[in-house]
């Protein structure tokens, strides 16, 4: 037997980049949070219509930067002045300018490292394939095509009444795409 | 004083400049008594005063040219505040004659009878001797005051007749314009400051002068658009997006100065040898040692910190202080520069670098303020105003 298949996402297409600008806000206004907007190219102040936050990653890539400069500092007293004490042209076991470079590097290599992969995790990537796909207009994406999506999860969704609304902001093309 | 928000000009410009003028020509006054007084330390206590504004020059320059450079939207509004800060070299070199006039008195390498007993200083005598010392400072400030005149004349013209050729002339020249500015303030901080002590150097000198000196320019700027806005003048032109970039360009120039500030150190620290490690040791003797510590922290680390989120440098008030104490910072930087080549034991400030800072600082002021006032505040007709004043950070 097939399994029972569940909407999981409404998709509506608006006819230019200020269109879209302006069924965002709408989208937003409505109380929508699950809600993307997918375009050719980005599109200015598309993140203060949609009422995006700003992102945590400064944040998470700061601590991290804090963590691995300190990190590397103590390893290098460590392995420099209690593990295994060594005198080097003359200078003071902890010679903090030079352990000061390595922590640097390392500071900014876990940093950078942290972004990537941290910016990864807060996009939910890396995913294999994306329920919008199962549109096959929504091709269009990459060329002309500007367009609205709500998602199931959002709990406002309404499989009746969402893909009204949508239509209502004057979206076109509105698809219930099922999973 | 009167602002026409339209044309974007002053129409009475107010007493700021007549005020700055007058307690500048009294403080200079002042400074006289104190040569008079105290001949002994009066050119070094100058030096440090005089050199504060010529980096502010400076630095002006440099913001100017890197403004036609990139061809950056955002900071098109505030060319005019650089353009104008660094017409003011005829007048700095007028005020730099002290320091010519007392150079036997700063500089160990015009005493003939030593240089001829010191091996190291006979074989420099070609390049520092007083005959090439004042062509130099001759060849500097000509060059400086040509480029920012130059730079100035165009950016007017552009208001009465606006067009895409002159965007590109000023561009096209402030490419070889960057290069000569790059060379003349690099000799500039070898002649003046780093050959009071004629036997050590260090190539990275220049550099380090010009990080401060961009510091100070950023930090003046932020401080004098907060004090127009607190007039109502531009207040809608330069917006917070504004004062966000230059938050920016402080924190990447506060870690500029402490990356190349360190690199100095660094290298001399590891190589230990005597003649370079002298100007550390100078450095760390008695109370300078304090000085030297307030610059890391106080000049790199608290300030740094202090930038380091988005909000700090979007808040006005704060970004105001930051820049304030920047500024106090640049001139405890350049007493760290300058003084311990002769105060060997600990600091010694006289009263005379401060009158020097007033005096010099007031005509200066004057000066700036009165191309600043005399002209359009702003490039009004540069084709990428409009953009410049609506812009957003992303």
């Amino acid at each position: 037997m097939e399994k029972q298949k569940k909407p999981v996402i409404v998709l509506a297409e608006f006819s230019s980049p200020a269109e879209l600008l302006h069924a965002a806000e709408k989208v937003r206004d409505a109380g929508y949070k699950k809600f993307d907007c997918h375009s050719p190219f980005p599109i200015h102040g598309m993140d203060d219509a949609m009422g995006e936050k700003r992102s945590p990653l400064g944040w998470i890539v700061g601590t991290v930067a804090i963590l691995a400069f300190v990190g590397m500092m103590g390893f290098q007293i460590w392995t420099s002045a209690v593990d295994y004490p060594l005198v080097l042209s003359g200078k003071p076991f902890v010679s903090y300018q030079a352990f000061g470079i390595p922590s640097w590097a390392v500071m900014v290599l876990s940093s950078a490292i942290t972004a990537v992969f941290g910016m990864w995790a807060l996009n939910g990537m890396p995913r294999y394939h994306h329920p919008v796909f199962y549109s096959d207009n929504f091709a269009r994406v990459t060329d002309d095509g500007f367009f609205v999506s709500i998602e199931a999860r959002d709990p406002l969704f309404n499989a009746n009444n969402t893909p009204g609304f949508l239509e209502s902001i004057g979206g076109k093309n509105i698809e219930l795409l099922e999973e | 004083m009167n602002f026409d928000a339209s044309t974007y000009k002053f129409t009475h410009a107010g007493s700021v400049g007549k005020t700055s003028m007058i307690v500048g020509a009294l403080m200079l006054l002042l400074t006289a008594v104190g040569y008079v007084s105290n001949q002994e330390i009066f050119f070094r206590a100058y030096m440090v005063g005089y050199m504060f504004w010529l980096s502010l020059a400076l630095g002006g320059l440099f913001f100017t040219l890197v403004n036609h450079l990139f061809g950056s939207e955002w900071n098109i509004v505030l060319r005019r505040f650089s353009e104008s800060l660094s017409k003011t070299f005829p007048l700095l070199a007028i005020l730099f004659i002290p320091l010519w006039l007392g150079m036997h008195d700063l500089y160990h390498w015009t005493h003939t009878e030593v240089v001829v007993k010191d091996p190291m200083l006979s074989a420099k005598s070609g390049y520092l001797n007083m005959t090439f010392f004042t062509v130099r400072i001759i060849i500097y400030f000509g060059l400086w005051t040509f480029i920012s005149h130059f730079l100035h004349k165009k950016s007017l013209l552009q208001d009465e007749h606006p067009s895409e050729e002159l965007i590109m002339t000023m561009r096209r020249f402030s490419a070889p314009f960057m290069v000569l500015y790059a060379l003349s303030t690099t000799f500039a901080a070898f002649d003046i400051i780093m050959s009071l002590d004629p036997h050590w150097y260090s190539t990275i000198y220049g550099v380090y002068f010009f990080a401060g000196n961009f510091l100070f320019v950023v930090s003046f700027i932020t401080l004098f658009a907060a004090y127009l806005k607190s007039k109502g003048i531009l207040d809608n032109i330069i917006t917070v997006e504004h004062y966000h970039d230059l938050g920016k360009l402080l924190f990447a120039f506060l870690v500029f100065w402490g990356y190349i500030g360190f690199s100095q150190y660094f290298l001399i620290w590891y190589a230990n040898i005597p003649e370079e490690t002298i100007y550390y040791l100078y450095r760390w003797e008695g109370s300078w040692k304090i000085i030297t510590m307030t610059l890391v922290l106080g000049h790199f680390l608290l300030p740094f910190l202090s930038l380091l989120p988005r909000a700090a440098k979007r808040n006005l008030t704060w970004l105001g202080i930051v820049a304030g104490w920047i500024i106090i910072m640049h001139f405890i930087d350049l007493v760290w520069l300058i003084l311990p080549n002769f105060e060997k034991h600990g600091v010694h400030l006289s009263w005379i670098t401060f009158t020097t800072l007033l005096g010099v600082g007031g005509l200066f002021f004057w000066n700036f303020w009165s191309v600043f006032t005399a002209h359009p505040v702003v490039p009004l007709n540069d084709r990428r105003f409009e953009a410049s004043v609506k812009f957003k950070n992303v």
